[in-house]
């Protein structure tokens, strides 16, 4: 187990920069997840700590040792990818066995260390199939399976479980969470799927075109977004945004689109008249007399919750209730957000007032 | 009026009957296959079973012969050139197949690897194999020649030899020289279909093997040569038979000499068929091939067999 230092990285691929100095510390023993739309550089920054990609400026470090020149077999990391990348002409025990094979270890050795993996995983019956007789989960846990044998610093998760079904996903979360939790090896997991990052990390780390949007625990991500991007990517569904202005009467309220009124907690400094976008998490509408007008579009109900779509001030916006009304399209409503979890955004700017 | 109503309904029916064989799918699938067979028989079948029964007569050009039963064979096994042409075919199959896959292989994960003008590289590979095969041996011919060879005059120049190379003129030196014009030939072929093996090769297999601590050659062992092993079957099953059975070649560059030391089981039965005239005995060595090719074909079948990790499904 080891720390992970990334400090200032920057990657090109001929003049086109796609990571523009990012600086990931984590700590040992952490997970930590990149999460980021397709294409914002947080499968090149995993490729580049596992030595599968050159770093154009920047250091990585592992422990205390700078990894930025070092093969990717000597930096001791076990990475499971995407396509589980399981050799296909070796059996599950093979498979699993083929590094400490190639380190020229006794075959005793690797039998006891690939039998303890394989009960870890519960994969001790299918030590002899071979990958294609395997379902989609079983290859990932053999492709875990492979990386656990190898005991070593750092884990490094490439999208693992974008290739499975939805049932599935779900239960191999739990299952690498779960793992980490009894291994305690140092993670760093990427996936665009925020409910991932959400449920896994100790750490998120959002990504967009190339920077660190923010860092932090999931819940301060989700109760402090630093800007608009990471409101909107984190929480499902994602926050509704009002563009309009701060007006400050004794009171101070949100004007949005159509002169609708919306409440706020405390006015920001300077700031009548002050163009902000206004953004609110669909769970925190309530139906309420003194909320703003609203004409229901689509009800969506999923059993445990409602998703209501709503054009309030003629932009349409979704909330989610746990109470179970009797919503039809075409019905008036009152809709008014929580002012104490309400978020406002610079408007030119994104960031965070 | 009776009877056109017969017609009638006798129409309706033979029409109902040509109908109904048209939605059976026994009928309709045996239809369809009609096409194919007859070019099987026409081009395949008809002429193999000809060269059976040729073999088995005594004709000439210009006469039907009559069934001799194994006469051609007997006399064929007394035959000093016959078993001379049959080791010659045997050298020249394995020597030139063991080369060509070994340059072939080469030469494919060569232009499998980033390479300044990748596509340049891999049409000048191409070469060989589209210029018409009369043409190439022509050259090979010339680059042969006892006197006009340009290998003995470089040679010369450059002072390594005095002589000029006999490279035609004796009898091992024949078979290496259109052993290798072989090469030259065969060698894309190879390494074209090679490449397009390596090339389904998932790269993060590479990288994983990578991280797992694979050197280069440990990741060719491991990886490359397993992956690639059943087009490595497939396509020296190919070379072999398209080598065993060649004849353009030789025909050009040597016509089987000199003293019948390059002669290859295909260019003796064309001279004893056709330039001798005594077709059946042509036919008869053809047909002395059809074993060796039987045995490359069950050889690579066997070896073809999809192995266990390639099977799909559950056990």
């Amino acid at each position: 187990m080891s720390s992970v230092q990334i400090r200032d990285v920057r990657k090109s691929f001929g003049n086109f920069e796609v990571l523009h100095g990012v600086s990931i510390p984590i700590e040992d023993g952490q997970f930590v997840v990149l999460v980021g739309p397709s294409g914002c550089g947080k499968s090149t920054l995993l490729r580049m700590l596992a030595g599968l990609e050159n770093i154009t400026s920047g250091t990585i470090s592992i422990g205390d040792r700078v990894v930025n020149n070092v093969q990717p077999k000597e930096r001791d990391i076990a990475m499971v990818f995407q396509n589980y990348a399981l050799y296909p002409h070796m059996t599950v025990g093979e498979n699993m066995g083929f590094s400490m094979k190639l380190r020229g270890e006794s075959t005793e050795e690797i039998n006891k260390r690939v039998k303890r993996a394989a009960e870890i995983l519960a994969l001790s019956p299918l030590l002899e199939r071979y990958p294609r007789q395997l379902s989609g989960g079983q290859r990932q846990r053999v492709a875990m399976g492979r990386a656990i044998v190898r005991d070593p610093q750092v884990f490094l998760f490439d999208e693992p479980l974008s290739n499975l079904d939805a049932k599935l996903r779900v239960a191999m979360r739990t299952e690498i969470k779960e793992l980490h939790q009894r291994l305690k090896t140092t993670t760093v997991y990427v996936t665009h799927d925020q409910i991932e990052a959400m449920t896994m990390a100790d750490k998120i780390v959002v990504m967009h075109d190339g920077i660190v949007e923010q860092m932090g625990t999931p819940l301060e991500l989700y109760d402090k977004p630093e800007n608009q991007f990471v409101a909107g990517f984190i929480g499902s569904p994602s926050m509704n945004f009002l563009k309009g202005h701060v007006r400050v009467n004794g009171v101070a309220t949100f004007e949005g689109p159509n002169g609708v009124k919306l409440p706020l907690r405390n006015a920001p400094a300077a700031s009548d008249g002050r163009p902000v976008v206004y953004g609110v998490r669909p769970e925190h509408f309530t139906i309420a007399d003194d909320g703003a007008d609203a004409e229901i579009v689509v009800v969506e109900p999923t059993g445990s919750e409602t998703q209501v779509f709503a054009k309030l001030g003629g932009e349409q916006v979704v909330a989610v209730f746990r109470e179970r009304h009797q919503f039809n399209p075409g019905d008036k409503i009152k809709l008014k957000p929580d002012p104490s979890v309400v978020h406002l955004f610079d408007e030119a700017t994104g960031k965070r007032v | 009026m009776a009877v056109m109503a017969e017609s009638a309904v006798a129409q309706v029916k033979r029409s109902s009957l040509w109908t109904r064989a048209f939605e059976s799918r026994h009928f309709l699938g045996a239809m369809f296959m009609v096409p194919a067979i007859a070019i099987l028989i026409l081009f395949l079948a008809y002429p193999l079973a000809l060269g059976f029964w040729l073999g088995m007569t005594d004709t000439k050009i210009g006469g039907a012969g009559r069934f001799i039963g194994f006469q051609n064979f007997v006399s064929l096994s007394k035959d000093s050139v016959f078993w001379l042409s049959v080791f010659n075919t045997i050298f020249y199959t394995v020597a030139a197949s063991a080369v060509k896959f070994a340059i072939g292989l080469y030469l494919a994960l060569l232009l499998n690897e980033r390479l300044p003008f990748k596509s340049m590289v891999r049409a000048i590979v191409l070469l060989p194999f589209v210029v018409p095969t009369v043409l190439s041996a022509i050259a090979f011919w010339w680059i042969y020649d006892s006197q006009f060879s340009i290998i003995s005059w470089v040679l010369i120049k450059a002072g390594l030899i005095t002589r000029y190379i006999d490279f035609l003129g004796d009898p091992w030196n024949a078979r290496w020289s259109v052993v290798a014009a072989n090469i030259w030939r065969g060698v894309p072929f190879v390494a074209i279909t090679l490449l397009a093996g390596l090339q389904t090769i998932s790269p993060s297999l590479y990288e994983a093997a990578n991280l797992d601590g694979a050197t280069n050659l440990q990741r060719f062992r491991h990886i490359t040569l397993p992956m690639l092993s059943p087009i490595i079957a497939v396509v020296m099953t190919f070379s072999v038979l398209m080598t065993f059975t060649d004849f353009q070649l030789i025909y050009t560059i040597t016509r089987g000499g000199p003293i019948n030391s390059t002669h290859l089981m295909a260019t003796l039965s064309f001279q004893r068929a056709i330039t001798g005239g005594n077709l059946g005995e042509g036919a008869a060595i053809s047909n002395a091939m059809i074993p060796f090719l039987v045995a490359a074909i069950l050889l690579s079948f066997f070896g073809l067999q999809r192995s266990r990790w390639q099977q799909g499904g559950r056990d």
